[in-house]
């Protein structure tokens, strides 16, 4: 057995970098996807082959460029909006089991409560961000934000609560043990109405009404430049991230596939890119929503019909 | 469709949504990755004028029918003696052809109007400059661009015979068909004029008339 410390470091390490790699690939692959789904090619000089080392290239960039506070902006608070945008999703990556067997960096008992917990710190970011940079513009954009977050919250939870109801656990790697393939079934309106609260939560079109450049220039990052800007634009990509891999992990049976016990961590990260790829595709296809649109979807809907699931599972489980 | 049709079943323009994107990804791109793939330009292309410095004989017709005045030209008077002819003859020489090229609308009248055809559009584009002065063409530099001048277009089959090929046709037939020609013109281009009237004019002048 290796020292509890050298575990420790390797476990972080592995994080830190599939917290660094993931969001780049997954990046690279909205260029590419949006690109040809609008006909066109996409970036195709960085890096020489179809543009590979584009969004390195924009890094670099971005660390390049002016680090610009406002003179009327709360300069502590705007600073540090977009560390507490990105840490978020750095801790969530912490308690994702990749496969079978304590593949995962930090096993917790109440890894669902965790996660949804600090995903829930998301929104104080968007309104940090928003009321330190003294414009309108943000300040519009991060009270839409506030408002559809806090909104999203509730069947984003009720969803989790469902499969936590089914599995009888709330932590993660527990419920992927506990999954079956029918409950692909019996979870399918939670891990709809998961999938869709969580793309609001991490704000992506068609849920980009804080962002809506066509309305609010940039919404609560309008005031950002450089290196912070990345950061934002990086917490989105790490944002997908997390959203596909919590969906994978909690309605789709993580690790569970042929071979699980060797290649259980392929089938992991196979399905988040695969989920991946839809987030892309439904930005590409869908218009943004009215903001009242979205409050009606999330009200009217999404929370009936997380009520209505619960009621389901409960009535299953207490079935059988 | 009936007309409720697009509230039959909710949902179906979301999924043709995502069919029409998925599609599309399919589908090869149509970019064209300009500065490594040269464009396949359309006949006719108008890129830039070539001047053929032979053939002009400074009418100045070009430099008259330019919509902006983008075309400056300065000759001067020679005098040839012609070994045989009563008096030396005079020509026409070519001291400066510019065109300015930041003027230029690319309307083509001057190419139109060249009685001799000193003037051709090329499909070279690239000739932009940093400095807009740049622009303007001297007759060298518009004598270069005649090394890029394609090949006139292959003649449309179902369109009337060039006005050359007429004419060799009309000599090749022969002088008497060739005012049976004239006559047939004339005929087909005053319709009014009836056969009694033909026949009234026909008398005052029968040189006219071979048969």
């Amino acid at each position: 057995m290796m020292p509890v410390w050298l575990e420790l470091i390797i476990r972080v390490v592995a994080v830190v970098v599939a917290f660094l790699t993931l969001p780049l690939i997954v990046g690279q692959a909205e260029h590419k996807v949006m690109a040809h789904m609008q006909g066109r090619l996409g970036p195709m000089y960085a890096g020489a082959y179809h543009g590979w080392a584009q969004l390195v290239a924009d890094g670099v960039k971005f660390v390049q460029k002016e680090d610009i506070t406002p003179r009327d902006a709360d300069r502590g608070v705007f600073r540090l909006a977009p560390l507490v945008a990105l840490f978020p999703y750095l801790l969530v990556l912490l308690a994702i089991p990749l496969g079978p067997g304590n593949l995962v960096a930090q096993p917790l008992d109440v890894g669902l409560f965790f996660v949804l917990a600090v995903l829930g710190v998301g929104v104080l970011a968007v309104l940090m961000s928003a009321w330190a940079s003294a414009n309108k513009y943000s300040l519009l954009g991060g009270l839409r934000g506030a408002a559809q977050l806090l909104g999203y919250e509730l069947p984003l939870v009720l969803a989790a609560a469902s499969v936590a109801m089914a599995a009888g656990t709330l932590s993660l790697p527990g419920i992927v043990e506990a999954w079956k393939p029918w409950w692909l079934l019996w979870q399918a309106p939670a891990a709809i109405i998961f999938f869709v609260s969580g793309l609001a939560e991490i704000r992506r079109p068609p849920f980009d009404m804080p962002i809506a450049d066509s309305e609010l220039v940039f919404g609560y990052m309008t005031e950002y430049t450089g290196l912070r800007f990345a950061f934002f634009l990086l917490a989105e990509y790490v944002g997908i991230i997390v959203i596909a891999a919590l969906t994978t992990v909690l309605f789709l049976g993580g690790w569970h596939g042929p071979a699980a016990d060797q290649l259980g961590w392929l089938w992991t990260l196979l399905k988040i890119f695969a989920l991946s790829f839809v987030i892309i595709w439904l930005r590409v296809t869908y218009p943004r929503l009215r903001e009242d649109q979205l409050q009606r979807l999330c009200w009217l809907v999404l929370v009936p019909l997380a009520l209505g699931q619960l009621v389901l599972t409960a009535a299953v489980k207490v079935a059988t | 469709m009936t007309d409720d049709g697009e509230r039959s079943t909710p949902g179906k323009g979301l999924v043709q949504g995502l069919a029409v994107t998925l599609k599309t990804m399919t589908k090869r791109s149509t970019t064209q990755q300009y500065p490594d793939v040269e464009p396949e330009l359309p006949p006719r292309s108008r890129g830039v004028i070539a001047l053929l410095e032979e053939n002009c004989t400074v009418c100045m017709l070009c430099a008259r029918e330019c919509p902006d005045w983008c075309i400056y030209i300065d000759s001067h008077k020679e005098e040839v003696v012609v070994p045989g002819a009563a008096r030396a003859r005079q020509r026409n020489v070519l001291d400066k052809f510019d065109i300015d090229f930041s003027l230029c609308m690319y309307c083509g009248i001057c190419i139109e109007v060249c009685p001799f055809d000193a003037l051709h559009w090329t499909p070279e584009f690239e000739y932009a400059e940093t400095d807009v002065l740049d622009l303007l063409h001297d007759k060298n530099r518009l004598g270069e661009w005649m090394r890029t001048v394609p090949p006139p277009p292959a003649h449309d089959v179902l369109g009337e015979p060039s006005k050359e090929e007429a004419t060799a046709a009309r000599k090749a037939a022969g002088p008497g068909a060739a005012t049976a020609a004239k006559a047939d013109v004339r005929r087909t281009s005053t319709p009014t004029a009836g056969r009694p009237n033909r026949a009234a004019h026909a008398k005052p002048e029968p040189p006219e008339q071979p048969q």
